[in-house]
């Protein structure tokens, strides 16, 4: 016990406010006057801090819930939708995968390792929460301008900080991306999703259930880290962001690992009624969730909370955002099963109060009470804003007589392949442990770098795919297009390993949505994943929003993240991005029209970004669906040697990237070698190797989808219509070598 | 008859279920889970020291957990004959309880590597090298962040001089180890540290089967 405790009567927490305004705890006065009304006075100043976090953007999505709502989240294999603390669809063998993704956005600028350690470790918690051993990370990560003096840094704390937490704890993290953008000088973008596996009907949740039942408070001790960071995480920075350090949560993957490996023992008993993990907003937002789910009250004696540090407030400890906790409502007289198992594990486990039938959380202070605040209005009936909003204008059709002729294109691939939006992600994913719990596939030679991660699930002959996607330069130009190709992509790199997508994860990256332009983003773009999710029967079952993500008022692009997964149900058929045979056909499959609108060619050759860089390609999506459909059927029936989805830089980037993965070179054979052939973005495409060639075009004739012969693989070179060839090595030094060298220069 | 296997747990291990289904994956026989507060172990014909960051390696790697209380009786059981493979953390552990000499420190690279490595293998008369040829080049990963292995002069040139060293990085050395050293022996050649992760190549599915043969080895030595 603490001898320097304060007494409950000195505690300034129960004190109100002298100032009778929310404004220093981030409420606006009608957020305020809406606080007063439901304490029915004035709140003390313990229970405006619980206003001001459940009411923050980050905890209570009062400006994107309106339109979270269109998203389409039922299938018939789906478990749990949006709600609980990840998404769970049935992957067969009677086995769930529970899966989320999550921001770290501000924390990651403000300080980017323990920012995205701390990331990692509360997606993996929200998965574990849930019952399931966590098997795979990933991670969508966006940086500004790789000449901007901050990005250096950022980029090799944030990777750092994965890779530390991530490794420690045991969890290999399998794939991801990483784009530079100058739009994220001032706000990177650090979004982690974890997945996890669970017995389908063993799933736990955070619904508390029997008034009378014990609280129990496990894991590590609280200290005074992360305090108000949801709160931080709900505004806008300016260039005094890094004042804001002490808002940033400090990881302990050790504490991660013994708490995961409890919490498994533990569910494997009958001692858990509901569980829920601390994340943002701590305490208070987790134990308002399991009452609120349940319908009861709470009370905590919060003296009894283990605590870091001397002195500290009931403030500060419902607040604090201390990492690696959990809390959890047990059958009554299990304590001491629970109990044994956390000692056992080293860690931290206390009785910290008990649910009520009042429908209130009630705290106390040596027995005194020092907040009194009725649940439900606090926790659903958060405010919800229909923010004004204002469509992004359409860009005119791109004028193809203002493009110049494409020159060389050996440089205009090298540039691609080998700048920085295209260059090799090496650098990356080897200081992430990619392989620890013994499952990650590598087909071909290729484990991460291909268009999906494979993951056997473990025990059994089936796999995952795993992807994150999303083409922000798309989302800016028309939100709607964006949208739906972000979803499309997420499907196509699933379909393009043979794996059936089933469901998504999402992280909705945009900046302040006070202003209408940036709503409208928001609106676009949701509504444009909405119609791509609905058509391709891709439900999103979690997901997170990350508002405010803007800089002395330059925000962010529009940046919707998708996490997709898919099931192999048949891992030995799975295909990755490499062949092995020289003489196989290639076959591009899908309609294309060269289009160039907001292509990388246009930004990394050209140089044209922005307005001046035109529309983004159209997504067709009963065309996505009958591509993706007939791939994976291609696939199934092992016609297929090697697959890759067109993105970024065309069907040249394609053919350049599965010659460097496969060590072997191809030649293309094209009606031209124009920019629009070479380099065009259409969508719902992909380039295929096969030894049966024939059989191919047979087959997808029959299933009406276009396909046609561009070309063979072999040789060490690739080479477009009998032209100079550029060899692999060549491309393989302008591939590999752009990272390391940008990453690893002392600044 | 298949042989005995143990893989301790120490908190933080976390390649303790890789090295576990690899050993079942050759003995057809689940391996024991060896808590690491046991103070008495079961008759065991190998001892396996899983990689996992022990005691989230705070101090150093392997520092604190080479003082629980297992590792007394490892190390007795060491002394008695009985193999033991560590790797990874687990090759911390035997440098830090001084079963195998020199020690293991930060990668010269000063960042985590996880990537395959090629290997040579060294003498082929010991219980975990029999199955592969003299000089054998093996593809088998890498996953650490402190694998630099390092020793003074004369304990390098003793390694060598006695055929101790077991493994080398033969195409590129991933943490800038003295002599390319990846894996050593003991003086008896039955206690084995290795960086690689040979529990981790034991089947094509997963890129490389080139670990296979040393827990088959294992099998026929110990069986």
């Amino acid at each position: 016990m603490n001898t320097d405790r304060i007494p409950a009567a000195d505690l300034p927490d129960i004190q109100v406010s002298t100032e009778a305004d929310g404004t220093g705890q981030g409420l606006s006065a009608a957020e305020y006057a809406r606080a007063v009304e439901i304490c029915g006075r004035a709140p003390n100043l313990l229970e405006l801090g619980i206003f001001s976090v459940m009411w923050s953007e980050h905890c209570s999505y009062k400006s994107s819930k309106k339109w979270l709502r269109q998203f389409p989240t039922q299938a018939p294999w789906v478990i749990y939708g949006p709600g609980e603390n990840a998404g769970a669809v049935a992957i067969g063998d009677g086995l769930a995968a529970c899966f989320k993704m999550e921001s770290h956005n501000h924390p990651s600028f403000i300080e980017p390792y323990q920012g995205a350690a701390t990331g990692v470790g509360g997606i993996l918690r929200d998965v574990f929460t849930m019952g399931a051993r966590p098997v795979a990370i990933l991670n969508a990560l966006r940086f500004g301008d790789p000449a901007h003096p901050k990005t250096r840094h950022l980029i090799d704390g944030v990777v750092r900080g994965i890779g530390g937490y991530g490794n420690c704890v045991g969890v290999p993290t399998v794939g991801g991306e990483c784009e530079f953008d100058p739009s994220y000088n001032g706000n990177p973008l650090v979004n982690a999703m974890a997945v996890g596996i669970a017995p389908a009907n063993r799933i736990f949740t955070a619904k508390a259930e029997g008034a009378g039942n014990p609280v129990v408070y496990v894991g590590a001790k609280t200290g005074r880290d992360g305090i108000h960071g949801a709160t931080m995480a709900s505004t806008t920075f300016d260039d005094d962001a890094e004042q804001q350090r002490p808002t940033v949560q400090v990881g302990d993957p050790f504490t991660e690992k013994l708490l995961i490996e409890a919490c498994l023992e533990l569910m494997a008993t009958d001692a858990i009624v509901a569980i829920q993990d601390m994340g943002a907003a701590g305490l208070t937002s987790s134990s308002f969730e399991m009452a609120s789910k349940g319908g009861l009250g709470v009370e905590l004696a919060l003296d009894r909370v283990p605590m870091r540090e001397t002195a500290m407030r009931p403030y500060e400890i419902m607040l604090s955002e201390s990492q690696e906790r959990m809390l959890m409502v047990l059958k009554p007289g299990r304590e001491d099963v629970a109990e044994a198992i956390f000692t056992k594990w080293e860690l931290d486990f206390a009785v910290i109060g008990r649910l009520t039938e009042t429908g209130r959380m009630v705290l106390t202070w040596d027995d005194t009470t020092v907040a009194d605040v009725p649940i439900p209005p606090l926790a659903d009936e958060a405010p919800e804003y229909d923010r004004p909003w204002i469509p992004t204008e359409p860009r005119p059709a791109l004028d193809a007589a203002s493009l110049p002729p494409l020159g060389d294109w050996h440089e205009a691939l090298v540039r691609l392949i080998g700048g920085p939006n295209g260059a090799s992600r090496r650098w990356i994913w080897e200081q992430y442990d990619h392989m620890v719990m013994g499952d990650s596939l590598v087909v071909n030679g290729v484990g991460p770098g291909g268009d999906a991660a494979l993951l056997r699930i473990h025990g059994t002959a089936r796999a995952l795919a795993l992807t994150s996607d999303c083409t922000p330069r798309y989302c800016e130009a028309d939100p709607v297009q964006g949208g739906r190709q972000a979803v499309a992509e997420a499907y196509r790199n699933l379909s393009a390993t043979g794996a059936k997508p089933l469901a998504i994860t999402d992280n909705l990256n945009f900046g302040s949505p006070e202003r209408p332009e940036i709503m409208g983003q928001f609106v676009g773009c949701t509504q444009g994943m909405a119609e791509a999710a609905g058509a391709l029967d891709f439900p999103v079952v979690s997901g997170n929003v990350s508002l405010y993500n803007e800089t002395n008022g330059q925000a962010i692009l529009p940046t919707p993240v998708v996490g997709g997964l898919g099931v192999l149900d048949d891992l030995g058929q799975a295909v990755s991005i490499a062949w092995r045979d020289e003489s196989l056909d290639l076959i591009l499959i899908g309609a294309g029209t060269g289009h160039l609108g907001c292509s990388a060619y246009l930004r990394d050759v050209l140089g044209r970004t922005g307005p001046d860089a035109g529309p983004p390609p159209p997504v067709d999506l009963a065309a996505e669906k009958q591509n993706g459909t007939a791939v994976r059927d291609l696939i199934g029936r092992g016609l297929v040697a090697a697959c890759h989805d067109l993105s970024e830089g065309g069907l040249l980037v394609a053919a350049a990237e599965m010659a460097l993965a496969s060590g072997s070179g191809c030649a293309l054979n094209l009606a031209d070698a124009s920019a629009g052939t070479l380099f065009g973005e259409d969508q719902g495409r992909y380039l295929i190797a096969t030894a049966r060639g024939a059989d191919v075009l047979q087959r997808a004739a029959l299933a009406g989808v276009p396909a046609q012969i561009v070309g063979h693989t072999g040789g060490g070179a690739l080479t477009v219509n009998g032209g100079a060839p550029i060899s692999l090595d060549d491309l393989r030094t302008a591939h590999e070598g752009w990272l390391p060298a940008f990453a690893d220069t002392a600044a | 008859m298949s042989f005995r296997a143990g893989v301790v747990v120490f908190p933080g291990s976390n390649c303790d279920r890789d090295g576990a289904v690899a050993l079942a994956h050759v003995t057809g026989r689940s391996p024991k889970m060896i808590w690491h507060q046991d103070t008495e172990l079961p008759p065991l014909d190998l001892i396996f020291l899983p990689g996992g960051f022990s005691y989230g390696d705070y101090l150093r790697c392997g520092a604190i957990a080479a003082h629980s209380p297992v590792m007394r009786e490892v190390a007795a059981a060491a002394n008695k004959g009985v193999a033991v493979l560590g790797v990874c953390n687990g090759f911390h552990l035997l440098t830090e309880s001084g079963l195998l000499p020199g020690a293991l420190i930060r990668n010269a690279g000063l960042k985590f590597v996880c990537r395959d490595a090629a290997l040579s293998v060294g003498r082929t008369d010991t219980p975990f090298t029999a199955r592969y040829a003299r000089g054998q080049t093996l593809r088998i990963p890498v996953a650490h962040g402190d694998g630099n292995y390092n020793a003074d002069a004369e304990t390098l040139a003793r390694l060598e001089g006695e055929g101790r060293v077991a493994f080398r990085y033969c195409d590129s050395n991933p943490n800038g180890s003295a002599r390319n050293i990846a894996g050593i022996y003991n003086e008896t050649g039955r206690v084995l540290g290795m960086m690689p992760h040979p529990e981790r190549a034991v089947e094509p599915a997963l890129g490389s089967s080139d670990g296979l043969p040393l827990f088959q080895s294992l099998s026929e030595a110990l069986a």
